[in-house]
């Protein structure tokens, strides 16, 4: 996706990577999250983008290839992957993952919270429970930056009056 | 015959990681740098989802929730401001973005 040259096609490749992660989100037994994955990104963002790419009309944008390139492309290389070598460490010495790491079962009962922590589950009850009780604060916050994106979405995107007239 | 671990879902999710910081750094049109902080997004929310999953935790999978919120908040106030800047400066190159070098 970050090597074609052209923007739309970036986007399809783009639309591609986020549909194979709504998938994987499904093979973690994270239904709802690939349900809102693919309305979400693969509908509203990735629209959103193509919309502004055909409103532009940005064509490729080949014959500006930057100097550093390749020095550039090699430290990238190189930085990435020790960060991925140094995560790696630190994970597999931190114990997050347990040992052998293979994968629990989803509790089957109908328990929202076990220890005062919410349960993982396949039912977006739990994900009803969780968003009312303990996050409610982060809920009512989102909504109103949801608010304030749309007002200020609005207000960039407005006709400036003086200039025009 | 060798089973997917969740350290496999985590390397998956620093790859994407990676991908979308060497797009972020790497292009120069300012569509594709968005383009390339929303694959970074989705890394963290697979690495979270993953996380979540393995602890039969649901408190990662809400945290996934809302970054999936503020990143459709984030991505409609950049492509605004993103065609507020192209009537202006008529490009949608960081190339051109260079007002505060002059």
């Amino acid at each position: 996706m970050v090597c074609s040259k052209h923007p739309v096609s970036a986007a399809m490749f783009m639309i591609i990577s986020l549909v194979g992660v709504a998938a994987l989100f499904v093979l973690l037994e994270a239904f709802f999250l690939a349900v809102l994955q693919i309305l979400v990104y693969a509908g509203a963002v990735m629209v959103l983008f193509l919309f502004i790419i055909m409103l532009l009309d940005v064509g490729p944008d080949a014959g500006k290839a930057s100097k550093m390139k390749l020095v550039s492309g090699l430290a990238a290389a190189f930085s990435i992957s020790l960060l991925i070598v140094i995560f790696l460490i630190i994970v597999q010495d931190s114990g997050w993952l347990p040992e052998g790491a293979s994968w629990r079962a989803v509790p089957e009962s109908s328990k929202l919270t076990q220890g005062g922590n919410f349960v993982f589950s396949t039912a977006v009850k739990n994900f009803g429970y969780g968003l009312m009780t303990k996050y409610m604060l982060p809920l009512q916050i989102s909504g109103f930056l949801l608010l304030a994106a749309m007002v200020g979405v609005i207000v960039l995107s407005k006709k400036d009056e003086k200039e025009v007239g | 015959m060798e089973s997917i671990t969740p350290t496999h879902y985590l390397v998956l999710s620093l790859i994407l990681f990676s991908i979308g910081f060497f797009g972020v750094l790497l292009r120069r049109n300012l569509l594709l740098v968005l383009m390339s902080l929303e694959l970074m997004l989705n890394g963290i929310n697979l690495a979270l989802v993953n996380f979540s999953r393995t602890a039969l935790n649901l408190d990662g999978s809400i945290f996934v929730f809302f970054i999936m919120t503020v990143a459709a908040a984030e991505v409609a106030v950049g492509l605004a401001l993103l065609v507020a800047l192209y009537k202006k400066r008529k490009s949608v190159f960081t190339d051109d973005m260079n007002l505060i070098a002059n």
